[in-house]
């Protein structure tokens, strides 16, 4: 267990991550503002004797990693928001299959092709799944450098863990920042994965597919996944609380922009006003239950994004009706500061 | 002399291996299969060398050809 | 009296939902025949497509998946960076491979993976229900083609084979057809070259056949064939395109 502490960017740390966390194969392809991450796995890899590939496409990318992934093999790819749009379908047959993988998007103003400064708005399209069907991706939100390197690793684990597609939400200014980070080095996973395609040798062959033809097939094999999407929402739920107990007024915030909440609620609480934050750090599974319990005691809540708003439906969700929620989004590459938000708060009339 | 045996259940009687027996040894058979397909019938003594050529053609791997 | 044609091993004993006389049942034997031939059976990994041979996993006695539609090529690209032992093959009929499948099949060709690729050609979609493919041909009637094909509304039948060839990457392409036993034996001959060349590590090699699809070129068996001798294998020349 080496600890060295670097000065890295997001993108590089995330790449660095998975190096750690024993990743065999990286596909991706070019695209702002995560290129970093793809030019670092391009030398970082090869120097590990590990499989990179620049894709002609991100659509393949994401099948070059179903293709290790259904070998047994970690493998992972990179995009941002235009990109992870191309990957849907991949991702739909990842969970269909499933089969462990891991995908970061580092999100950029959309819709369409946007602008390349840092967004929230693929909330909606990570935690809903993304694709076609009934299926769920664990959906991790970093808040800082060490947190996407952490995170990273955590979604490899995750992944293992439960056999499906694992998605580290990151935005442009998360991924090209520079903050210091402590690299841990991880034993490669040992776990032996007996579904996986080998070449069926003293064995029965494996078929991995997610096409089931026979009447009622389907329908049960969906009900089976739904059950490990509600085993992950009672086990694997993460947030952070800061001055929620005796707070009148929630942030809700996650990524980037709790960074930006966190401030005002300090700024708030030096002028003796009673504010919490509130930081998912799944955003699927989201925290429901931590915050229906804050609802009881608050009055109301502020959900602070990079977006129209998309994650306020979620807390609207857990907090039914039983406090205020309001949304301070900033949309299209926006980003708020704290003394926005601060304002923002002070004009809630709760 | 050699000889054919033709899986009835696995023909579909697409007729293939009766187009290229050169000894023309094979025929339909009358009688249907559990799928409903009338199968195509090996003619005992009717000259087979064992070419496999029957065997080669069909879709379904439905012919064993013994010599 | 010996046996001397029987099923292979890595083909199972169940009857295939193919359609009588169609080419895929005689196409998978050949693939199962070659691969029980080179001793590669407890090693090989095939990719199925979306079209007609999505079931091949039914039917084939060794590990199988199944990729989405058009993506083999990525998928196989995929498995054997991270396992070159295994021996990796896709399966892929004419709407996978040369349409949606396009972008994947040349850059998989361009970088040479070390991949044997089978290509059923048989000129329509099945699965869906006998539309107009990439390769069906000019003045084809098809379920999206009623009056033939038109160039002008729908371009020229797509020569993918020949188009790959130009690539540095590609190793060994050749067209075959199975709808004589002289052309499966010829058939049989090019897939053990292309599965040969990966094992000798040698690069991208592939196999397009003309496959016969009675049902949707809407013939009988009969015409199916002579369909192809007279008019498919003139568009599509049979022969080795490269190496």
């Amino acid at each position: 267990m080496n600890r060295k502490l670097q000065l890295m960017t997001g993108n590089e740390a995330i790449g660095e991550a998975a190096v750690c966390a024993g990743c065999k194969l990286y596909a991706g392809y070019p695209i702002t503002p995560q290129n970093e991450l793809t030019a670092y796995m391009s030398k970082r890899m090869t120097e590990e004797g590990r499989a990179f590939i620049q894709s002609e496409s991100e659509l393949a990318a994401i099948s070059m990693v179903f293709g290790a992934s259904v070998t047994g093999e970690r493998s992972m790819t990179s995009s941002s928001s235009p990109g992870i749009s191309l990957k849907q379908e991949g991702i739909s047959y990842l969970a269909g299959c499933r089969l462990p993988s891991v995908i970061i998007n580092i999100m950029r103003g959309g819709p369409g092709l946007g602008n390349i400064a840092p967004s929230q708005a693929d909330y909606f399209q990570a935690t809903r799944g993304g694709g076609h069907g009934d299926y769920r991706v664990i959906v991790l939100g970093p808040a800082s450098v060490q947190e996407a390197f952490d995170l990273t690793v955590d979604s490899f684990n995750l992944a293992d863990k439960y056999r499906m597609p694992a998605m580290v939400l990151a935005d442009g200014l998360l991924g090209q920042m520079m903050e210091p980070v402590s690299v841990t080095r991880y034993p490669l996973p040992k776990a032996k994965k007996s579904w996986a395609l080998t070449g069926a040798k003293n064995r029965k062959p494996n078929v991995i597919k997610s096409l089931f033809l026979r009447p009622g097939a389907l329908e049960e094999y969906n009900i089976e996944l739904q059950k490990t999407y509600d085993e992950i929402k009672k086990k694997e739920v993460r947030f952070e609380a800061l001055y929620c107990d005796d707070a009148e007024i929630i942030i809700v915030a996650y990524g980037t922009t709790s960074r930006i909440a966190r401030a005002a609620v300090k700024n708030l609480r030096k002028k003796k006003k009673r504010v919490g934050l509130l930081r998912p750090i799944t955003l699927w599974p989201f925290p429901e239950e931590a915050i229906a319990k804050y609802a009881k005691k608050t009055k109301g809540f502020l959900v602070a994004e990079q977006s129209m708003g998309q994650m306020v439906e979620d807390v609207k969700l857990a907090v039914a009706g039983s406090a205020k929620v309001r949304l301070y989004g900033r949309p299209g590459g926006g980003i708020p500061t704290d003394e926005e938000i601060e304002k923002e708060v002070l004009r809630l009339k709760i | 002399m050699a000889k054919i045996k033709i899986d009835a259940e696995r023909c579909k009687g697409c007729g293939l291996c009766i187009l290229y027996c050169p000894k023309g040894c094979i025929a339909m058979s009358r009688k249907l299969n559990k799928r409903g397909v009338k199968p195509v019938k090996f003619k005992a003594g009717s000259g087979c060398t064992g070419c496999t050529f029957c065997a080669l053609i069909c879709p379904d791997c439905a012919i064993e050809v013994y010599r | 009296m010996k046996k001397i044609f029987q099923r292979p091993e890595s083909l199972q004993n169940v009857v295939t939902h193919y359609c009588a006389g169609c080419g895929h049942g005689i196409i998978h034997r050949l693939v199962a025949e070659v691969i029980d031939e080179l001793k590669v059976r407890e090693k090989v990994i095939g990719i199925a497509p979306v079209g007609c041979a999505v079931l091949a996993y039914d039917y084939w006695n060794f590990d199988v998946t199944e990729a989405a539609h058009g993506r083999c090529p990525a998928v196989a690209t995929g498995m054997k960076r991270v396992h070159p032992e295994n021996i990796i093959f896709t399966y892929q009929g004419d709407g996978d491979l040369a349409a949606i499948g396009t972008a994947e099949i040349v850059h998989a060709a361009n970088r040479s993976e070390n991949i044997t690729v089978i290509f059923v050609n048989n000129g329509v979609y099945g699965m869906t229900g006998g539309q107009m493919a990439p390769t069906t041909l000019i003045g084809q009637k098809t379920s999206t083609s009623a009056l033939g094909r038109d160039v002008v509304r729908d371009g020229y039948p797509l020569k993918i084979s020949e188009m790959l060839s130009v690539l540095d990457g590609v190793k060994y392409i050749e067209r075959r057809a199975v709808y004589s036993p002289t052309e499966v034996i010829k058939a049989k001959k090019a897939i053990r070259k292309a599965f040969e060349n990966q094992i000798n590590g040698v690069g991208f090699s592939m196999v397009e056949i003309l496959a016969m699809c009675p049902t949707y070129t809407k013939r009988s068996l009969k015409a199916s064939i002579d369909w192809i001798k007279e008019y498919a294998s003139k568009y599509f020349p049979l022969g080795v395109i490269k190496g």
